[in-house]
């Protein structure tokens, strides 16, 4: 946590600064480097690192228990046949949503702010999804013919049938996956160049230098990077709509009262855009404090960062109050009876719950005392966190449990398996983290620098993306 | 034991070949000198060291049973081999041209209650697979009800008893397995002693004896051995119904009713529809014939009665009335019908009550001798006697009239309490020197104050043949395993006389013997088989004059003996005066108790079966537990809810039971279902319900006032598979009285939404088009559909935990709902739900892997091998008719499901779903295919008529129907056109090729509220 005094003190400023003053080329190398190469290892890295491991190991007890008896460990049933696997899958989807958003469109807005919070996003991005990607692979009944789903040449003569939703998402979060994780190795190379440079282990240098692929930060290297990661750039923008749109398509394209509905795929992606921010805040806020790196993630990102939030919360909003709306002004009978399902339901703590989090908790963040009080915000964050993930409760298990046949309706409770797989992925996420904090750029070495670069010697016309403007270090 | 060798063909295990022959009655006395000894005991471990080892150990013996089970049950497999050399005509195939692949369809009989029901049973390479009705038997017509449907999963049951047990002589309630050579040769000895003294001392006791040749067997013992008693002991018996008679024929005698030509029907407390009477399921079809709603011809059914049944939901009326209240409420009757000297205390009814039963009497009246009163078994024998005096006031007795009476279908029928109270004394007396105990399992069933358990202590040899090694096999000193009627010789008759013969489908499993067989010994003739016995009985009956053995063939292939119905007596009620005084003064206040068969479980002997176990009972919709069903009001004096243990104390006798709240019963009034908490059952009946024997008593079988309910803090977990009762208001269940329908036909597709049309021309079926239709206003919720569903489909049995999780497997479920404003007196409707076929199916536009598909006939086929089970289409189903294997539930879930003998219950031409596929109903699409091959033999189209969906065919009200939609000829094509047919949710554009008709009902205008 900076002193309440430097946080004061750029309140008074009209426009706070992406760079604290007095940074130098040198002392961001320093500052990002050392916490990989110099530090040590700290108490606190160990033992969140081990906490993580922890949770992984669950998470590989929950998977083994299940491939060992099949989903029945869970709580889902007839007729809610989607339960936690679905809720989570779609909630770390969400979470991956800030990465590229923050890389891709910021980059080609020329959001000159996203430099030092884009590496660390898409990692988080990464992480997400991998831990996404594994919820719709252990949820079927039989994961191990999973690859059923993907068109491939077989002696069963089959074709994925092209008309489910499913199949439109093994596609698009295979892409987005894939896409996110050249984006982020491609932003790495330099990096990983100055690290095996910098790195006084030889194993070290080794593999950041196997990772480096032999860059030498020649002109040429330099142009055909900037080159490829401008496209790659331009290829993730689609992927940022495109893949919550398809996943909403799951609930869409169904007829379940609280899915057939044409507001998803926009409610959706503002939806991931939220929840994406709401994690990267969550994450960043403490690591900027045990790093020390609030001279480059200042307080003009976190008040950036909150802002998104707010924006794409009012946006949510928007979303629930049109659901709302349309159910009362469809008047079909199952539409209505679902949202009075969701008010005054066996579940509506939950709904009610959903309605604070996402939609009356964040609107203190109008207010830019506490967009600036990072403990309020954090909290702020944390919340919305929990409310992205009710909303995919609400979504999945509320519109299952009671649709059109009454004598069919049930209820639904998860198992202590539910909650180990989720805790079990959560600890990967979580490990992933440390380990990448610990081992790799958690911020863009070479960006930095460029910003530095720019700040120094345009100081005041900072409005120049380096990467778009071809600036060279 | 040479002699069983010689009837069974099927090799034996080599294991059980070597424990047989080392047992004889010489063996069997060196074992006597020898027991408990060290020499003895390392004797027998050196000769049989394996063996020896295993049958000390309760584990391992249990383990060494199983595999001899298993391989008994195994060697059916090898094909007809396993089928008795004595002839059986075949039903529609000669067994002579066995198609390997094709079923052989046999009849036979099932009997319960001393009623036996015609079934043909299909049979596979040998081994029956599917029960069904008997076209040709009047029990039947062709329909089954749940307890006939549950005899294949009954035959398979591994938890069948298996071997000889005798009781060790040191009491400790342990057994040793002895061979039945052992026991025949005990049994010798004591019959060799027992002639001398010319039968004192010998006690038979069964349950009722319908069974014209078992009855004479026993009536030849007892000509043979005059001292000898023969004492019965049925727990749901018709003690009541035929005291009833008594009183007012002063004869014992059976009523056959017509419901065909009922227009008026007024039941007190009777459950005619639905499981409340076995071996009469023709009568739900009579009375559903009467349901087409024209009018003047629709029939309207009055029902008062304590618990809310199958008859009460079907009732245009019905009125829940305490127990104590029924004797009033007849007599209030019978006084407006006009039988004289009927004097309701008019206190007794409420306003509203005695309003009623004016309403009712007066139509009754007005409909004269086309009327009917139907007394339940749960009344008193005096309630039975109003009612007979009421149909006789009415004209309705007699050849033009709704009921005739026959003489008694059992062999010389007793009061059963009457006669076990006897036995039971004469035990605790010392009297009874040997008891043979044929049928029934009377050590739990019997009434609590007879103590039954422990005066069969008293007896020196006590005899027991069963099934299942239980309770009143604990107390016994011998335990011989019974043949099931699936496996063995056997006749009945039906609930009009007529009289059919039960015939072996295969080779008794596991060597267990008939009545027959130990009857036959007890009388020394060794080599009489079953086959003789019942064939003697006949011949000597002089059943069909001529030649015999046409005879007898005829009767084996139709299933009964023709013309043996029996002749109507002409009968006169004697007035209600001399009925005597009226038996139970009415009681104002104060909570009563109702004991009654459950409707899935019976009367505990289906406790291991877990076919009926897992079928939600109707209108609670319970599995696996019975509970103290109370009213709406009631629970709420009491404060209670759903699961909440209560403590029942009743004469003295206390149990803890959950609580179930039931709208719409009789208030102050606790149902309470007979059949659970049995201490020694199978694995599957194990640690299930509550034991309502144990407030039993002699003196009130029907349970009675004086019952005390504490509330306590504890709860049990019920498992019910329908939450939610309430139809929130929509129309899936759309319902006109019969006045409105005359004046709109079209009522049920008032206020339908249509659905959108499309610019895409529908799909052309060209070949068949299958579809279905469900007639609510004959379905009677009775469940039938979906047992025989269940034995077609080998749908798994899945557990009490997997139903509260919610995940029943059942394809076809009958759901129940609770209509109208008051929630203690609403309606209760019935709703089949199954795979609708839907030709625009939500299913499959979302499977990611086409599992689920179209196919060319329309039907919605799902491809098991191809799902992977991403349950997206169950959830996508607006019906929610999809089930998913969570568990690989066919070989797991249920302890007893996953034995080998189970693997021959399974039907060959359905697929076993593993793990993780999703299933539901397929029209029974190998029943189509079947079809189609005869079809194309013959080089013709399917006619209607030849599919016949295993719902279908078990419906005793005949409201499911299945066809050809492109056959305009077909029976369901031409319901299709019905104004009553519609489609449930139809706006939904799913193009459902299941549809269902409206329920009419025909309520009486002077009991309509205005």
């Amino acid at each position: 946590m900076p002193p309440k005094d430097m946080n004061r003190a750029h309140l008074e400023e009209r426009e706070l600064p992406v760079l604290l003053p007095g940074q130098t080329i040198g002392s961001v190398n320093d500052l990002i480097s050392d916490a990989v190469l110099k530090k040590p290892y700290s108490k606190g890295w160990l033992l969140g690192a081990a906490i993580g491991f922890g949770m992984v190991n669950m998470l590989f007890i929950a998977v083994a228990w299940l491939l060992i008896r099949g989903t029945g460990i869970w709580g889902i049933n007839r007729p809610v046949m989607w339960g936690f696997a679905i809720i989570n899958f779609v909630w770390w989807i969400g979470i991956g949503h800030a990465g590229t958003l923050i890389s891709a469109i910021l980059l080609l807005m020329k959001q000159q702010w996203r430099t030092s919070i884009n590496r660390f996003a898409e990692a988080m991005t990464l992480f997400a999804v991998a831990c996404a990607g594994m919820f719709p692979l252990l949820h079927m009944g039989r994961p191990w013919v999973f690859y059923w789903m993907m068109p491939y040449p077989n002696t069963m003569a089959m074709w994925p049938q092209f008309r489910s939703p499913l199949v439109w998402d093994v596609f698009a979060v295979s892409t987005y996956a894939s896409v996110s994780l050249l984006f982020w190795y491609v932003g790495l190379i330099p990096d990983l160049a100055t690290f095996r440079d910098r790195a006084k282990n030889k194993l070290a240098r080794m593999v950041y230098g196997f990772g480096a692929l032999g860059w030498t930060g020649s002109a040429r290297h330099w142009k055909r990077y900037q080159t490829a990661y401008l496209i790659l750039a331009g290829l993730s923008t689609p992927l940022v709509v495109s893949v919550h749109t398809i996943v909403s398509y799951d609930f869409t394209i169904g007829i379940i009262p609280g899915w057939h509905s044409t507001i998803f795929p926009p409610y959706f992606v503002a939806g991931a855009i939220y929840a994406g921010f709401a994690m990267v805040l969550t994450l960043m806020i403490p690591l900027r404090t045990w790093y020390g790196f609030e001279a480059v993630i200042t307080m003009r990102h976190i008040d950036n960062m909150a802002k998104v939030m707010l924006a794409t919360g009012m946006l949510v909003t928007y979303g629930y109050f049109m659901e709302t709306f349309m159910a009362y002004y469809g008047a079909n009978e199952y539409e209505g009876f679902m949202m009075a399902n969701r008010l005054a339901g066996p579940y509506w703590p939950f709904y009610a719950a959903l309605i604070f989090c996402n939609c009356l908790a964040p609107l203190i963040l109008w207010s830019k005392t506490f967009r600036l009080n990072l403990r309020v915000l954090w909290v702020v964050a944390m919340i919305v966190n929990v409310g992205m993930w009710l909303e995919r409760f609400v979504i999945v298990v509320m519109s299952l449990h009671r649709d059109f046949i009454p004598g069919a309706w049930g209820m639904y409770s998860p198992t202590v398996w539910d909650w180990a797989l989720y805790g079990g992925t959560i600890g990967l996420f979580v490990s992933f983290l440390f380990l990448f904090v610990r081992f790799l750029p958690a911020i863009a070495v070479s960006e930095m620098k460029e910003l530095v670069h720019q700040e120094t010697s345009h100081h005041g016309h900072a409005h120049h993306d380096p990467v778009l403007e071809g600036h060279a270090s | 034991m040479s002699n069983s060798r010689e009837t069974n063909p099927a090799e034996l295990s080599e294991i059980r070949a070597r424990l047989a022959s080392a047992s004889g009655p010489e063996y069997w006395r060196s074992l006597e000198e020898l027991a408990g000894t060290e020499t003895f005991q390392h004797y027998l471990h050196r000769e049989f060291p394996e063996n020896a080892t295993e049958m000390a150990d309760p584990e391992s013996r249990r383990q060494f049973l199983k595999l001899m089970g298993a391989s008994l049950a195994l060697a059916g497999v090898s094909g007809c081999a396993i089928r008795t050399p004595e002839k059986i005509a075949p039903w529609v195939k000669s067994p002579e041209q066995i198609v390997p692949g094709r079923p052989q369809f046999f009849a036979t009989t099932m009997s319960m209650g001393g009623l036996a029901t015609g079934l043909i049973v299909e049979s596979h390479a040998g081994r029956p697979t599917k029960v069904d009705g008997n076209p040709d038997h009047p029990a039947s017509l062709g329909s089954t009800d749940i307890f006939a449907q549950a005899a294949s999963l009954c035959l398979y049951d591994p938890d069948r008893s298996q071997v000889v047990l005798q009781a060790d002589a040191d009491g400790d309630g342990t057994y040793a397995d002895f061979t039945y050579d052992d026991f025949l040769a005990a049994l010798t000895t004591e019959m060799n002693r027992l002639n001398a003294k010319k039968g004192a001392g010998l006690r038979i006791l069964t349950e009722t004896v319908g069974s014209p040749s078992l009855g004479g067997q026993i009536q030849e013992i007892l000509a043979k051995l005059p001292e000898a008693k023969w004492h019965r002991y049925e727990a749901v018996g018709k003690d009541s119904a035929k005291a009833g008679t008594k009183l007012a024929f002063s004869e014992v005698l059976d009523p056959v009713y017509h419901f065909d030509k009922a227009d008026v029907i007024l039941s007190l407390d009777s459950e005619f529809l639905a499981c409340g009477s076995p071996g009469r399921t023709a009568d739900e079809r009579a009375y559903a014939a009467k349901r087409a709603p024209k009018e003047g011809s629709m029939n309207r059914l009055y029902a008062a009665e304590v618990a809310y049944t199958n008859t009460g939901a079907a009732a245009d009326h019905r009125l829940a009335l305490k127990p104590s209240l029924f004797v009033d409420l007849a007599l209030a009757v019978a006084r407006e019908v006009g039988v004289e000297g009927a004097a309701p205390d008019p206190k007794a009814l409420s306003e509203a009550q005695a309003q009623w039963a004016v309403a009712v009497g007066r139509d009754l009246k007005k409909t004269g001798k086309t009327a009917l009163v139907i007394v339940g078994e749960a009344q008193p024998a005096y309630v039975h006697a109003i009612g007979i005096a009421i149909n006789q006031a009415l004209g309705a007795i007699g050849p033009e009239g709704t009921v005739s009476y026959i003489e008694s279908i059992e062999v010389d029928p007793v009061d059963h309490t009457a006669s076990l109270v006897e036995l039971v004394k004469d035990m605790e007396e010392g009297k009874v020197e040997t008891l043979l105990i044929l049928s029934g399992n009377p050590a739990y069933t019997s009434p609590a104050d007879l103590k039954f358990a422990q005066a069969v202590k008293k007896v020196p040899l006590s005899i027991r043949l069963g099934q299942h090694v239980d309770e009143t096999s604990e107390v016994c000193t011998w335990h011989v395993p019974e043949a099931h009627f699936l496996e063995s010789w056997g006749d009945g008759r039906a609930f009009d006389g007529t009289a059919s013969i039960a015939q072996p489908m295969i080779a008794p499993l596991y060597n267990g013997k008939s009545a027959h067989e130990i009857l036959a010994v007890m009388m020394g003739q060794f080599e009489r088989s079953p086959m003789k016995v019942v064939q003697e009985y006949w011949k000597s009956q002089k059943a069909g004059a001529g030649d015999f053995e046409a005879t007898w063939r005829r009767a084996l292939h139709d299933g009964k003996l023709a013309d043996t119905q029996a002749r109507p007596k002409s009968v006169s009620a004697k007035p209600l005066a001399s009925f005597g005084p009226r038996p139970v003064a009415s009681t104002v206040g104060g909570l009563e108790i109702a004991f009654r068969p459950d409707p899935t479980i019976w009367d505990g002997r289906y406790n291991n079966a877990g076919w009926l176990q897992e079928l939600p009972k109707p209108i609670t919709k319970l599995t696996w537990d019975n509970a103290a069903l109370v009213s709406f009001a009631t629970a709420e004096k009491f404060q209670l809810a759903n699961n909440q243990v209560v403590q029942l104390k009743y004469k003295g006798r206390t149990l803890n039971v959950p609580v179930f709240i039931v709208p719409g019963q009789a208030d102050e009034t606790v149902v309470f279902h007979l059949g659970y908490g049995r201490t020694k059952t199978g694995r599957v009946g194990t640690g299930t319900g509550f034991n309502a024997y144990a407030l039993r008593t002699s003196d009130a079988p029907a349970g009675g006032p004086g019952l005390v309910m504490t509330k306590t803090e504890a709860t049990y977990a019920l498992a019910s598979t329908q939450s939610h009762r309430y139809l929130e208001g929509r129309n899936h269940i759309r319902v006109a009285t019969l006045a409105d329908f005359i004046k709109n036909p079209g009522f049920v597709h008032e206020h339908e939404e249509h659905a959108e049309q499309s610019l895409i021309a529908e799909w052309d079926y060209e070949s068949y088009k299958w579809g279905m239709a469900i007639d609510l206003n004959s379905c009677t919720g009775c469940n039938a559909c979906t047992i025989s569903c269940q034995a077609e489909n080998n749908i798994p049995v899945i557990g009490k935990d997997q139903i509260i999780a919610g995940r029943n497997m059942q394809w076809i479920e009958v759901d129940t709902y609770f209509h109208g404003k008051d929630v203690n007196a609403p309606d209760v409707y019935f709703q089949p739900r199954t795979c609708m076929h839907c030709e625009n199916a939500p299913c499959e536009l979302v499977c990611p892997v086409a599992a689920t598909v179209h196919d060319a006939e329309g039907l919605n086929v799902m491809v098991y091998n191809r799902c992977v089970g991403t349950r997206y289409c169950g959830n996508n189903c607006p019906y929610k008719v999809r089930h998913f294997n969570f568990f690989n539930y066919f070989d797991e879930a249920t302890p007893s499901l996953n034995a080998p003998s189970m693997k021959l219950l399974a039907n060959p031409d359905v697929t076993v779903r593993s793990r993780g596929v999703m299933e539901k109903c397929t029209y029974c699409v190998q029943r189509i295919s079947g079809a189609r091959i005869n079809a194309k033999e013959k080089g013709q189209r399917i006619q209607d008529g030849d599919v016949v969906t295993a719902c279908q065919s078990a419906c005793p009200a005949q409201a499911i129907h299945f066809g050809d939609l492109n056959d305009p000829k077909s029976k369901v094509a031409q319901i299709k056109k019905d104004e009553r047919n519609y489609a449930m949710l139809g706006e939904l554009n799913t193009k459902p090729r299941t549809t269902y008709m409206g329920k009419v009902r025909n309520p009486n205008p002077d009991l309509v509220e205005a």
